[in-house]
């Protein structure tokens, strides 16, 4: 067989598979890097495995779980679940096992402390996993017996996906973040405009994201239907990854002459802040256009999308000095305790605090509806989080509206989607 | 796999997970507490509406969202044999066969259904039969590999076949 031009997934796949080609359409078997589970998809998952009655794992180092959505344990049958995830980590010596003080928002966690790296073959009961494709790891998400299945056999199977391409170039205007950019992109093909296919993030614009943006940008391929969302490793990726990672990273690129399904271009400079109006993420509107107020109710600011350092210093800079509105509740969910612990440093938590805004402990909490700031019948909320479905974060007739995070601070102060320029802040630095 | 005949519950496009089963639910694995809450956002009464052997049909991008299993799970023990739906979200898919439902991507089906039909479904030959409207559609045949592993009873019993 001979080489052959391949899009950044075929080539990691083929290159793990130790094969000079694969082609979109074949089914491949293939050994898996990483496993992940959480405090939800983790307990089905091993009532899967202890079925089978093999009391054995194919590899204690390569399994993950963390113990994040309802953490704090909201009550007992989520107390319970974490219960049968820490014995299952016990009986089987699984080392990567995260509850409590140790815990974080997974997808924010397992890069930052050095768990995936570019090249890796990872797969998570849990849909964001595709996050890690912004390392370069083909990385996605599958239901709990895929992930049992691969505890059994340390090997999973997939469709080799068709690629789309998604070039952004141009200089972002302030304010405009990883986060509007794959808004934009998903409202621009819907939902289900990339089902099934991998999508590959490239371009001057997202060489110029930081390692957070480009997590969040990566953490949404989901959102429009994407297998995985693929960033090629660059200078960024490699000093992000340097004391982090432990094992030698597998460092690939696309080929230029490669096949894609679609090639998109977005001039970044174009592009307004937006927001993703109830109840599809690809409800996308500039938040300038939108025709009246939209008064709020409550503000969200974390998840595995944007509850990065980052995200929370675009916060602090629009909070500081600053009150949240009365009628508003702000909560701010740092992802990690390592992120919690830099806010402190860098005086962020003060800031929130002194605005009137609530600062949770790392967890996934509202965005799924879970608990520590659920909507009641009618209300609305701005959240950095990933999914406006309904009753996503409460009250099935509740309304969540989909931002980054300084749309989501401004708005917190205005008491209605606002944009930063309406607090009479111009220049983000 | 044997003949499947039901009555239909429509749908629209993009179901997604947090409406199959939503999240303030998943603090259980129980398929039977689970089902009681299947489609609930949706329609509050469907759990308790469904009976035994109906046909959930529904549009484009059914089951997007999380990767939770719960949601096959809850559509499987609320009575439910069978989802046709223009496309399926793929994680989605991937459970559905793990976990034993069977699902059929079918556009022209998915559109011309209404709730309440009748439906007759040959899963082998990929027929769907609209007793009411006395129509008849094929869908695209299932990969080989699907196939396979919900003859062996979905995934875990696929792979111990091979594994012992
Ligand atoms: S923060 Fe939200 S989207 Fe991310 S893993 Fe948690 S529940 Fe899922």
């Amino acid at each position: 067989m001979k080489k052959r031009p391949m899009t950044l997934a075929e080539k990691i796949l083929a290159t793990k598979l130790n094969r000079p080609y694969v082609e979109p359409g074949e089914l491949v078997e293939i050994s898996v890097d990483l496993t992940l589970a959480n405090d939800i998809t983790g307990p089905l998952a091993i009532k899967v495995f202890e079925k089978t009655g093999i009391n054995k794992v194919f590899d204690p180092k390569k399994i993950v779980l963390v113990m994040d959505h309802f953490t704090p344990n909201k009550d007992i049958k989520s107390a319970e679940q974490v219960r049968v995830c820490r014995e299952f980590a016990r009986k089987y010596g699984i080392l990567h096992y995260y509850e409590g003080g140790r815990c974080g928002i997974e997808h924010a966690l397992l890069p930052e402390i050095g768990l995936v790296g570019p090249g890796d073959i990872v797969i998570g009961a849990d849909s964001h996993t595709c996050t890690y494709g912004a390392l370069g790891a083909f990385a996605t998400g599958v239901g709990s017996t895929d992930l049992a299945g691969a505890w059994i056999t340390g090997k999973t199977w997939f469709k080799v996906p068709e690629t789309i391409k998604f070039i952004y170039y141009g200089k972002p205007k302030p304010w405009i973040t990883g986060k509007d950019l794959i808004l934009y992109t998903i409202g621009d093909i819907g939902v289900d405009g990339a089902l099934y296919k991998a999508m590959e993030f490239t371009g001057e614009a997202i060489k110029n994201l930081s390692m957070a943006e480009r997590f969040t940008m990566s953490n949404m391929a989901i959102e429009a239907g994407g297998k995985v969302g693929l960033i090629e490793p660059d200078k960024k990726n490699l000093s992000y990854i340097k004391n982090r990672l432990k094992r030698e990273a597998l460092i690939l690129k696309a080929d230029k002459k490669a096949k894609y399904a679609d090639i998109k271009e977005y001039d970044v400079s174009k592009l307004d802040l937006v927001v993703a109006l109830p109840h599809l993420p690809s409800n996308v509107r500039f938040v300038k256009e939108l025709p009246q107020k939209i008064y709020i109710d409550q503000v969200v600011i974390g998840s595995c999308t944007n509850g990065r350092l980052e995200d929370l210093a675009i916060a602090a800079k629009i909070l500081k000095g600053r009150k949240v509105n009365p009628n508003v509740r702000c909560i701010i969910i740092p992802a990690t305790p390592n992120v919690y612990y830099e806010a402190i440093k860098k005086d962020y938590l003060r800031i929130f605090i002194e605005a009137g805004a609530i600062v949770s402990p790392p967890t996934c909490g509202p965005c799924l509806g879970g608990h520590m700031g659920i909507l009641a019948k009618g209300e609305r909320a701005v959240a950095t989080t990933n999914r406006n479905f309904i009753g996503r974060m409460g009250h099935p007739e509740s309304e969540v509206y989909l931002a980054g995070p300084a749309v989501a601070a401004a708005s917190a102060v205005l008491g209605y989607i606002a944009i930063p320029e309406e607090l009479g802040l111009k220049e983000e630095d | 796999m044997k003949k499947i005949k039901g009555k239909a519950w429509k749908f629209g496009d993009n179901i997604d997970t947090d409406v199959i089963i939503p999240a303030r639910y998943l603090n259980t694995t129980d398929p039977e507490e689970l089902a009681k809450h299947c489609m609930e956002d949706a329609d509050p009464a469907f759990a308790s509406k469904v009976n035994k052997g109906d046909i959930i049909v529904a549009g484009r991008n059914f089951g997007c969202g999380s990767s939770r299993e719960h949601a096959p799970i809850a559509i499987k023990a609320c009575g439910i044999s069978c989802v046709i739906a223009e496309s399926f979200a793929r994680i989605f898919y991937r459970n559905a066969f793990n976990t034993g439902l069977l699902i059929l991507e079918c556009p022209e089906a998915a559109s011309e259904i209404e709730t309440g039909d009748e439906l007759e479904i040959y899963p082998e030959e990929g027929k769907i039969i609209n007793l009411t409207k006395n129509k008849i559609y094929h869908t695209k045949p299932l990969p080989s590999f699907m196939k396979e592993i919900l003859e062996d009873g979905g995934l875990i019993p696929h792979i111990m076949k091979k594994f012992r």
